[in-house]
């Protein structure tokens, strides 16, 4: 994203934060948004979690090959793993794929089919009332469905570790139980803040200055994921670096 | 009324509009025709501001609209009802919802004053019973006249329509072109249509400004269009054989 583009992303989100013409509408929009990237993701980060939380233990147990070591360390690394890193950024990886694409057509196909020219000469602020709910629903669900990734990857890991063998149910248990610093949890919703807004505001951005026909809207849509896919780890980085 | 003075308008090198003034109006169907490229698209966006004129004014019965701020305007725009040329109906909406959504968006009306009005005005455009229709289930002439009929919704003063009869049989143009000069004489709206169709500029052209290379090349009504020697203005309008042939007869 070059400087062009951030400052027309600055005053876009200018304008999404201006006053709602009516709050009921808007309201009633958020609630539609929470419902398709909160639920309708529900089911994708679930699997993507459970497995991903599995596969991380099955992984720890073949790399802790000394006798020097507990087993129980294996279900510590997946806790906090899981806690700080594979879930709120494996996750909005995840999500800006499903979402952001989302978001982007259907905001580009508004430019293109003249909707959001329709809804300016209305006398409707047409990114306050196309992005801020999106934006409002991001910031609130992404970080409900990384706690729940959270939880399914350490139930995961569970599951993996005792089914291969890798080991024992109450060894992970204890492992999970042990040393558990509260903070990390912390540092996991800070991310899964920020995520959710990037999520939500740069596909929208790049759906809003869309220009031409379907070819420039599935263009926008793939960069719309890129940048957001880019963003993120570059954010991931930041907010663990001021955090921890 | 609408009055513009002096509009220029350029997309970086390409000057679009070179100089265009005007009044447009109550309760006569202006139009405003030119060939493809002679910038008849980019006046009326800038005169509903969709676009920034970099010189010149648009006036609403007086209020200058270009130098106004983003809130100033959008007491105008309430009073602005709008045809586009691909309807730019929101897909996600059925028929009622759309027509409804300016009512829910401004009014403070109840649920059952706001259906009523989203029936009269689906009435007034020929399509009664149609509220639960999805855009995308409708033909393109039926999509033309919701547009109208959300346009209608909130009764405006002020009526656009962008080439309102592009992608219709000659039929169902005449239909839109008949129900447009009817709501304008029915609620003395100051209505501008663009248009490069000559049915409607025979049809419903009370005040006709002719575009050509991004300047006003000519104005007047259907009945002075085709006596003029302006050969610009002669190339446009009888362009098709059919306006040739009636030709013999003006």
């Amino acid at each position: 994203m070059n400087f062009t583009n951030f400052g027309k992303y600055i005053l876009l989100l200018k304008a999404v934060f201006r006053k709602p013409e009516k709050f009921k509408i808007y309201l009633k929009a958020i609630f539609q948004q929470m419902d398709f990237i909160g639920v309708g993701s529900l089911g994708l980060i679930s699997i993507i979690s459970t497995f991903i939380g599995a596969v991380m233990t099955l992984q720890i147990a073949f790399q802790l090959v000394s006798d020097f070591i507990p087993k129980t360390i294996i279900g510590s690394v997946t806790r906090d793993s899981s806690i700080l890193e594979l879930s709120p950024t494996i996750s909005a990886i995840v999500l800006a794929g499903k979402i952001g694409s989302a978001i982007s057509s259907e905001i580009g196909t508004m430019r293109v089919t003249e909707q959001i020219d329709a809804l300016e000469i209305m006398g409707i602020n047409s990114p306050g009332y196309l992005i801020l709910p999106k934006i409002i629903a991001g910031i609130t669900m992404v970080p409900l469905l990384v706690i729940i990734a959270m939880v399914l990857s350490i139930t995961g890991g569970f599951i993996g570790g005792t089914l291969s063998g890798a080991i024992s149910a109450a060894g992970y248990i204890q492992g999970i139980t042990t040393d558990f610093n509260p903070y990390t949890i912390t540092v996991a919703l800070v991310k899964a803040f920020v995520f959710g807004f990037i999520i939500t505001s740069v596909p929208a951005y790049e759906g809003f200055y869309v220009k031409g026909g379907a070819l420039e809207v599935a263009q926008a849509s793939t960069r719309a994921v890129v940048v957001s896919c880019i963003t993120i780890l570059a954010c991931d980085y930041i907010v663990t670096q001021l955090l921890l | 009324m609408i009055e513009i003075k002096d509009i220029y308008k350029s997309f970086g090198q390409n000057e679009v509009l070179k100089g265009i003034s005007g009044k447009f109006e109550a309760g006569v169907t202006n139009l405003i025709i030119g060939g493809s490229g002679s910038g008849k698209t980019t006046l009326l966006k800038c005169m509903i501001g969709l676009h920034t004129p970099e010189h010149g004014s648009v006036e609403y019965d007086g209020r200058e609209f270009t130098k106004m701020s983003f809130e100033e305007r959008i007491e105008i725009r309430k009073e602005i009802g709008m045809l586009f040329q691909g309807s730019a109906l929101f897909d996600s909406m059925t028929v009622e919802e759309n027509i409804m959504f300016p009512l829910n968006m401004f009014t403070e009306q109840a649920r059952s004053e706001k259906l009523d009005r989203v029936n009269f005005c689906l009435e007034r455009v020929n399509l009664e019973g149609k509220n639960k229709l999805f855009p995308a289930e409708l033909s393109g002439g039926m999509k033309k006249r919701v547009g109208i009929a959300r346009a209608i919704a909130m009764n405006p003063k002020y009526l656009f329509c962008d080439e309102p009869n592009s992608g219709l049989d000659p039929k169902t143009s005449i239909v839109i072109d008949e129900l447009i000069k009817e709501i304008t004489e029915e609620y003395n709206t100051t209505t501008i249509v663009v248009t490069h169709d000559m049915n409607s500029v025979m049809g419903i052209g009370d005040y006709i400004m002719f575009l050509h290379e991004g300047k006003k090349f000519w104005e007047g009504s259907n009945k002075e269009i085709a006596h003029t020697d302006i050969a610009e203005l002669n190339d446009f309008v009888f362009a098709s054989r059919f306006m040739k042939a009636a030709k013999k007869n003006f």
